[in-house]
């Protein structure tokens, strides 16, 4: 069996994409985006509440798609929660160099460990838009979808 | 005849297999197992040596000059149109406008023969398991003209009722579009039926043939269609080239499509008046070579036995169907009667995308996904679907590693 294969859906990936974390709707969001992959029908709708001090006080999602988009998704929630918006770009900022192979280190060693699951991707390139696709979403919810209607 | 050639196979699949160069490579390190056939198919030797050949030999603009090779090149284009008139059983060569594609030929169709005569409120019918491309260029019209899309649906099994596509015909239609073979269900429509429907009520018909023309022997004629719309790349030649087929009648009667050089007649700073077709539809330098290597790959395909080709594609799929049966979690959509070498399925618990990285690592290409088909889609169900397509060199033995492949999936996802 293909060694790479072994790692893209290990366990862990597995476990998230079968019982993801976090996953539902939001009721007091401050900020929402729809994600869709056209290509191949991957669906992400990301829903957080940001608290006075800019933090993602609360996080969930929603969403139908392939293993690597629902994990994805279901990690990036349980990375996200309690952080400031500069820290989750920075992870954003890894997470897009790490599934393609690139240099992490100025990430945290804990932020590394959680994230390494997701290394393997690098070896599958038409597949990582399928992971950074809650990613972008979640983005676009922190920058264009405050849901009172105001821009952020 | 000799008892030896009685016997002899009507089809050698190893021998096919031998004209295709790239099947003999590897994917990491595995046997290319090439399973996307309906999405693009590979080329035979022969194609490639014909665009080679013209474009080291005779190649240069057609209808323009004067010089001796673009008489030589416009020779090559016309004797492709030739060809593919042919291979269509067309009356007329003038009835063959080349085009970039199966698209752009239903975009043409669109354009030039139905804007014109679309008002508000009129219809076009279509079924639901049109590729987007037969689909696409109808919502222009709906949303530019106000035209209506009627939609008629299949049975469960894949099937097309022509009395469903005749009930959808009313007064207000004013084209019936629909594929000849669906790219996700394989299903083969029944042309020449839905064709007496239509025309029994005035009504013209397009039939998208970018797979039926790869699968089917067509007889434009026998079918009495109005136009029928093909590509080169699914047929074993190039990308790039694709064919209308249209009546002479229609085309005569159709403004120009793209406006450009080869197209007119006489350009004046007041006045343009055009060239008959199929010029007319055909402005701009065409894709000379790849109209060489269409005919090319035309003249493959009928130089082969097409019966025992069809023979051969219809074991494929058969044995395909008997092998997968042994899979419980796996839905197979699409069972219509008759139908081409296509299989869809659906894997319990696993993603199409997944399904199809894991069987990538084996050496097995399938396609996966909505297949420009997202009506179809909905109609059945589903966000996305595997899909294999089977071309004239796949063996049982790529049935068996697409087994084989699937066995694994289940394992690491199951």
């Amino acid at each position: 069996m293909d060694q790479s294969l072994r790692e893209l859906y290990q366990e862990v990936i597995l476990d998230h994409s079968r019982h993801p974390r976090h996953f539902g709707a939001l009721d007091n969001a401050t900020h929402k985006a729809d994600g869709h992959n056209p290509l191949c029908g991957d669906r992400v709708t990301i829903m957080l509440a940001l608290d006075a001090a800019g933090r993602v006080a609360d996080i969930k999602f929603q969403g139908k798609g392939c293993a690597i988009s629902q994990a994805s998704a279901s990690m990036m929630t349980e990375m996200l929660a309690g952080r400031t918006q500069a820290e989750a770009q920075k992870l954003m900022d890894g997470f897009l160099r790490l599934v393609k192979g690139e240099d992490v280190s100025d990430l945290s060693p804990d932020d590394r460990e959680y994230l390494d699951v997701m290394s393997g991707l690098s070896e599958f390139p038409m597949r990582v838009k399928c992971a950074t696709l809650a990613w972008h979403t979640f983005k676009n919810a922190v920058d264009e979808g405050a849901t009172d209607g105001s821009a952020a | 005849m000799t008892a030896a050639t009685k016997i002899a196979p009507a089809f050698d699949v190893e021998k096919i297999r031998a004209d295709f160069p790239i099947l003999s490579r590897q994917v990491y390190g595995k046997p290319l197992v090439y399973l996307d056939s309906g999405a693009s198919a590979q080329k035979p030797r022969r194609v490639l040596e014909a665009m080679t050949r013209f474009a080291e030999t005779d190649y240069a603009n057609v209808h323009r000059g004067v010089h001796y090779l673009s008489a030589a090149a416009t020779d090559a284009y016309e004797a492709a149109r030739r060809t593919v008139q042919k291979f269509l059983h067309a009356g007329r060569e003038d009835e063959i406008v080349f085009t970039k594609g199966g698209t752009e030929a239903i975009n043409l169709v669109s354009y030039s023969f139905l804007v014109p005569r679309i008002q508000p409120g009129d219809e076009i019918v279509l079924s639901v398991m049109e590729h987007h491309s037969n689909i696409v260029p109808w919502h222009f019209l709906r949303e530019r003209h106000g035209a209506v899309l009627k939609w008629v649906d299949v049975r469960d099994d894949g099937s097309l009722d022509v009395e469903a596509v005749d009930a959808a015909i009313g007064s207000k239609t004013k084209l019936v579009a629909i594929t000849h073979m669906s790219n996700v269900l394989g299903t083969v429509t029944p042309l020449r039926e839905i064709v007496v429907r239509a025309h029994a009520k005035n009504i013209p018909v397009l039939a998208d043939g970018c797979q039926g023309a790869v699968h089917e022997i067509i007889d434009v004629q026998a079918l009495d269609i109005d136009f029928y719309a093909l590509t080169g790349h699914k047929i074993y030649g190039p990308t790039g080239i694709g064919a209308l087929y249209a009546k002479r009648a229609h085309l005569k009667a159709m403004r120009p499509f793209n406006g450009g050089g080869e197209m007119i007649r006489e350009v004046s700073r007041d006045i343009v008046t055009y060239a008959d077709p199929p010029a007319r539809f055909e402005a701009g330098t065409p894709p000379i070579v790849e109209a060489v290597g269409l005919a090319a790959a035309m003249d493959y395909l009928m130089a082969l036995d097409r019966a025992a080709v069809k023979a051969h594609e219809h074991d494929l799929l058969t044995y395909a169907r008997e092998r997968l049966r042994d899979f419980n979690w796996l839905r197979v959509i699409g069972d219509a009667p008759g139908k081409g070498a296509i299989i869809s399925f659906e894997a319990e618990g696993m993603h199409a995308h997944d399904l199809a990285t894991i069987l990538d690592r084996e050496g097995v290409a399938v396609r996966a996904g909505h297949h420009c088909a997202q009506p179809l889609m909905e109609r059945f169900g589903v966000a996305s679907t595997s899909r294999a397509s089977f071309g004239l060199y796949n063996t049982r033995a790529d049935v068996d590693a697409l087994v084989a492949a699937l066995g694994k999936a289940r394992e690491i996802l199951g």
